[in-house]
């Protein structure tokens, strides 16, 4: 350790400092870099990197979206079709847009059910796993965490099948215990549990592995107190446990209403097998699909992305706000 | 972690020349290459074992050889082109289905192959002909298959139950509400509407017009009043659970074929192709007969699916890759192959009349080919538009299942009808008449 700061003034910090320093090249001659450009060399990489595979792409998304195809006549010449400038216009139809709105509110009916029931679970099984005296625990952990290593589109096309009427086994399974028979997972209101439960199924293992890492992270002493104090596991785990791990808890929640606002994967599955049951604009994802792809309106399709961005910041600033607000409270009590 | 430092300068040398590399091809494509010269064609097709068939074209062209990429199918492959399109950077050829042809055209994604391939036109019947000219004098590509409409239907079961094949579609109805009355766990068939191409190809015989041109304008003929025939039709027998109202093409539809649970299957000529597989075991079982008509006598069909080959915009190489085509489709060696490797129904007339077509094995139909011919020449002519994707899109949030009446299926039809036409009024496509 001792030698750590004289290595550190040499290295490093001598440009900084401007202390003469003679480069070993072939013919001698003093490098003298300028003390002022040296920290932007060392930040150029990162910032290269953020220009060109965040802002450039953006920037083109957002000029995409001021635009518009113009056909003219019948639209089958050779030049019949241009690209022209729309302004706003692109904007104002999304905002006038019914579908996309509803496919906005699909998507948070669906995070509704996907948030607290998967991030509950996961919870849950953190905190047995990381409870004393309790088997099994890494067979437990590889088996909450698999499906999460399964690709969801693989994933829901498997629900998909058990999904399908007169094939799937959940029916049979109903109809041979309880004697109820036929359940349509694709009818109007239970289609989002159908996809909900791909999401909880898929999700829960990734957001059990978070939480069950900050528990580990813990202080052990904690727990001795309480113990000597006479707590038992039980109460270690509701009255120890959470409040120690809010922060990660709070992250795996961000993550979920991101995640929910882009879900896309599992009811694009769903859609091709459930006759309508999940439409082709049933989220914003899907929609924005649905238009750049199907309708080869990529300028539309643009603009909603650019919304559906923008509504994600606001509603992660939203969540970061309430949620930190709530950690300081709890603080200052 | 460390690079060595002339590997990681080549590194990026290489990433960069890849980046410059890339923009430039996206470029104006190179000037045409004379005929004589070595060519590599790339070719999009989700015809099966299609490398099969251009591994013999390229054993005998040493000069035009074709890179094959298998496509997922119809839907999947048209996306991909219209995104490859805007990237400049579509193969040279493509399979397109008919009715995909005026959106590839309106993009101006196709070219004009009219000075190389125009002389087949003899050999095709004239409405299958217009769907590659779309009307017009250039060619945007060679018609690959014909798909026209049939019935198939189970022998066995028809004689089990006692059912004659229904010549018109009164007659199939009064049958499949007698049969799912006699036997419960039996149907005549699932309805025609979980599949827009199918209820397009079933309402094109019924003489509609999804869509048409004159003059300047598009008119949308989705709402007519032959589609509304076919819709209520098909309505009022799942209102009255005379047909299955399953979603087609998937596991459990499948099952229901090869359980024996329906008794028919409207579909087009190349079904013995997917029936093979999703019921192998009702082989020898099947047997094609006429479309059901709207009146006794008649003998229209209407079609489901059918495709052409064409040549991209993209293409640097449209000679060449007419000349393939060419002999893709029309030559007796092309087609031969198409029919025995590909299993498609060839829609050249030449192919249709050949002797040398082989013997349709699953079905028990020794004059398949006959039949096959009658349907096609009596297939209603169909205009295509120029978002014929977006209406089979929308087709499948409309006709739902949810929808389970007779008004349901008809305001179904006229809401698709308001989505296309407002989907072409906002391309900046003049519609007339609504």
């Amino acid at each position: 350790m001792t030698t750590a700061p004289s290595l550190h003034t040499h290295d490093a910090a001598a440009p900084l400092t401007g202390a003469r320093r003679v480069r070993p090249n072939g013919r001698g001659q003093r490098w003298n870099p300028s003390p002022r450009r040296m920290p932007y060399s060392f930040i150029a990489p990162a910032v290269v990197l953020f220009v060109v595979v965040f802002l450039v792409p953006l920037g083109y998304t957002v000029y995409l979206s001021t635009q518009k195809t113009q056909v003219e006549g019948l639209g089958l010449g050779a030049n019949a079709r241009k690209q022209v400038a729309a302004g706003f216009s692109n904007y104002t139809y999304v905002f006038h847009d019914g579908e996309f709105w509803q496919s906005v509110l699909r998507a948070v009916v669906y995070g509704c059910i996907l948030i607290p029931i998967m991030l509950g679970l996961a919870t849950a099984f953190a905190l047995i796993l990381d409870a004393q005296h309790v088997r099994f625990q890494r067979l437990g952990r590889l088996a909450i965490f698999l499906p999460y290593a399964v690709p969801t589109l693989i994933g829901s096309i498997i629900w998909g099948m058990m999904y399908l009427p007169a094939f799937s086994p959940i029916n049979s399974v109903l109809h041979a215990v309880f004697g109820i028979q036929g359940i349509n997972f694709f009818g109007s209101h239970i289609v989002y549990l159908s996809v909900a439960n791909i999401g909880v199924w898929g999700g829960t293992g990734f957001n059990m592995m978070v939480l069950y890492t900050s528990l580990r992270s813990l202080p052990q002493e904690t727990y001795e107190a309480a113990r000597l104090d006479g707590a038992n596991e039980r109460q270690i785990s509701l009255r120890i446990k959470l409040p120690m791990i809010r922060p990660a808890m709070i992250m795996t929640g961000i993550f979920s209403t991101i995640a929910t606002l882009q879900v896309f994967n599992e009811p694009y599955a769903i859609h091709e097998i459930s006759n309508g049951g999940v439409s082709t604009t049933w989220t914003p994802l899907m929609t924005i699909y649905k238009d750049t792809y199907t309708a080869n309106n990529v300028y539309l399709g643009a603009a909603e992305s650019i919304v559906i961005a923008l509504l994600m910041f606001v509603l992660s600033i939203v969540v970061l706000r309430a949620t930190n607000r709530q950690i300081f409270g709890g603080e200052a009590r | 972690m460390k690079f060595p430092r002339p590997a990681l300068a080549a590194a990026c040398a290489l990433a960069a020349t890849a980046l410059v590399a890339g923009c430039s091809s996206s470029g104006s494509p190179a000037a045409t290459a004379s005929s004589n010269q070595k060519v590599t064609l790339t070719f999009w097709s989700w015809v099966p074992n299609m490398q099969k068939i251009v591994d013999v074209w390229n054993a005998s062209h040493p000069d035009i050889q074709i890179k094959f990429t298998e496509a997922a199918g119809g839907d999947a492959e048209l996306a991909k082109l219209l995104t490859a399109g805007k990237a400049k950077d579509m193969p040279d050829l493509a399979q397109i289905e008919y009715q995909s042809l005026p959106t590839m055209v309106s993009n101006n994604y196709l070219a004009d192959i009219s000075s190389y391939d125009a002389s087949l036109k003899s050999d095709y019947p004239a409405g299958i002909w217009d769907q590659v000219t779309l009307g017009t004098s250039a060619l945007y590509g060679v018609p690959q298959d014909a798909a026209p409409l049939a019935l198939f239907y189970r022998k066995d079961l028809f004689k089990k139950y006692n059912l004659a094949v229904p010549t018109t579609w009164a007659q199939y109805a009064t049958e499949a509400a007698q049969l799912h009355k006699d036997d419960p766990s039996i149907y005549m068939g699932d309805t025609a509407t979980t599949d827009a191409g199918l209820f397009a190809g079933l309402t094109q015989q019924a003489g509609a017009q999804w869509w048409s041109a004159s003059g300047q304008s598009w008119s949308v003929g989705i709402d007519s009043a032959a589609a509304q025939k076919v819709a209520s039709y098909w309505g009022g027998l799942v209102e009255s659970h005379a047909v299955d109202s399953q979603t087609a093409w998937t596991a459990s539809w499948d099952k229901s074929f090869s359980s024996g649970e329906y008794a028919s299957w409207i579909s087009a000529v190349w079904a013995p192709g997917d029936l093979v597989s999703q019921a192998a075991n009702t082989s020898g079982d099947w047997a094609m007969a006429e479309l059901p008509q709207w009146s006794a006598g008649q003998d229209v069909s209407g079609a489901w699916g059918g495709s052409a080959t064409s040549v991209t915009s993209d293409s640097a190489h449209p000679q060449q890759a007419a000349q393939f085509i060419a002999w893709l489709n029309q030559s007796t060696q092309g087609t031969s192959l198409l029919v025995s490797d590909g299993s498609v129904y060839p829609a050249s007339l030449t192919a249709e009349s050949s002797s040398s077509l082989p013997a349709q094995t699953f079905m028990d139909q020794s004059d398949f080919y006959t039949l096959a011919k009658q349907y096609s020449a009596s297939t209603a002519a169909a205009t295509w538009g120029p978002d014929v994707d977006v209406a089979y899109s929308d087709f499948s949030d409309d006709f739902t299942s949810t929808v389970t009446t007779q008004a349901g299926y008809l305001s179904a039809l006229s809401k698709l009808q308001a989505a296309v036409v407002a989907d072409m009024k906002s391309t900046g496509f003049t519609v007339s008449g609504s």
